[in-house]
């Protein structure tokens, strides 16, 4: 339910972008992986270039690799099996899959998970995609609050201790401050000096909340 | 978008999922990596929802997106399925401009 909306909004704000409907069902396809498609499609909408969206995309594709290197010990899979568990690895599958306590359930959490959210998710692009096309501008909608509502469902899990917390009020200020400074796409891409800066400060500050 | 940026775009996160299925576990055990690489998505997750509710073009904009964007931020603290936060959002921004 949530990939469906999910995926009709992804699809209405692509076209909307100005990307055509080929390039915006081959992103499903290929890319299939939300947070990514949706930063590439938020960079290009805005007015960066394609450099600047594919690597926004790639950087905030870096967390499907640390799924992998989870789910890989978890599915022992070899081949093309291999192949295409990689493919369908995402934040969907890696939580169903992880949430399993036995190696069967693992890999039927996992693939069924997968697979599902991989039809539905390119089903539902076209549908948005055809839909954006048919019915002009998506902001009528509210499509663009959608896809800022989108951004904030994804980052919200990731903010329960207080250096994610800083860095996110951080890159969120640095990047608004740099709009109207630098070309589009590198206010995005900036923050990840946030990102390091936050990584670099030490001694690790026990969170009160979940200390307590 | 050239399909050439598309098309080395899904090369990236594709190569990016494999290369964890085929890389050494014991990455994994190595906090600074994992560190890094958790607030890096934390850092673009927090700006793409800046330059997405603020930004129209390379100006900054004040519009139905931010409080579209308050209502979605008091649902997900209220733990609100994701489905109903993007929903929400997206009513409210587009019932605010049709009030406008």
């Amino acid at each position: 339910m949530a990939t469906a909306a999910y995926g009709v909004s992804f699809g209405a704000l692509s076209v909307a972008s100005g990307l055509s409907l080929a390039q915006t069902c081959v992103l499903s396809l290929v890319m299939f992986t939300g947070g990514s498609q949706f930063a590439v499609v938020g960079v290009i909408g805005a007015g960066g270039s394609g450099a600047a969206a594919a690597a926004t995309a790639g950087l905030l594709g870096v967390r499907n690799g640390f799924y992998g290197l989870q789910m890989a010990p978890l599915l022992r899979e070899r081949g093309w099996r291999r192949a295409v568990a990689a493919h369908l690895t995402i934040d969907e599958s890696t939580a169903v899959g992880t949430a399993q306590d036995s190696p069967g359930s693992v890999r039927l959490g996992f693939w069924a998970t997968g697979l599902a959210v991989f039809a539905l998710w390119n089903l539902t692009t076209l549908i948005g995609a055809l839909a954006g096309d048919a019915v002009g501008d998506p902001r009528t909608y509210g499509m663009d609050a959608a896809a800022a509502a989108a951004f904030l469902g994804l980052l919200w899990p990731r903010l329960r201790s207080l250096r994610p917390r800083a860095v996110a009020a951080g890159s969120a200020a640095l990047a608004a401050v740099l709009i109207p400074v630098v070309p589009a796409g590198i206010p995005v891409l900036a923050t990840v000096l946030v990102a390091l800066a936050g990584t670099a400060i030490r001694p690790e500050q026990p969170d009160v909340r979940t200390a307590s | 978008m050239t399909w050439t940026a598309l098309l080395a775009a899904c090369a990236l996160c594709y190569l990016t999922k494999v290369a964890g299925y085929l890389a050494p576990h014991h990455w994994l055990e190595r906090p600074r990596v994992t560190r890094t690489a958790a607030l890096v998505t934390v850092a673009l997750l927090s700006s793409l929802v800046a330059v997405q509710t603020l930004g129209s073009g390379r100006a900054l904009a004040a519009d139905a997106r931010i409080p579209a964007l308050v209502v979605a931020a008091v649902l997900l603290w209220r733990r609100a399925p994701f489905v109903v936060v993007v929903l929400a959002a997206a009513v409210v921004a587009a019932g605010l401009r049709a009030l406008s």
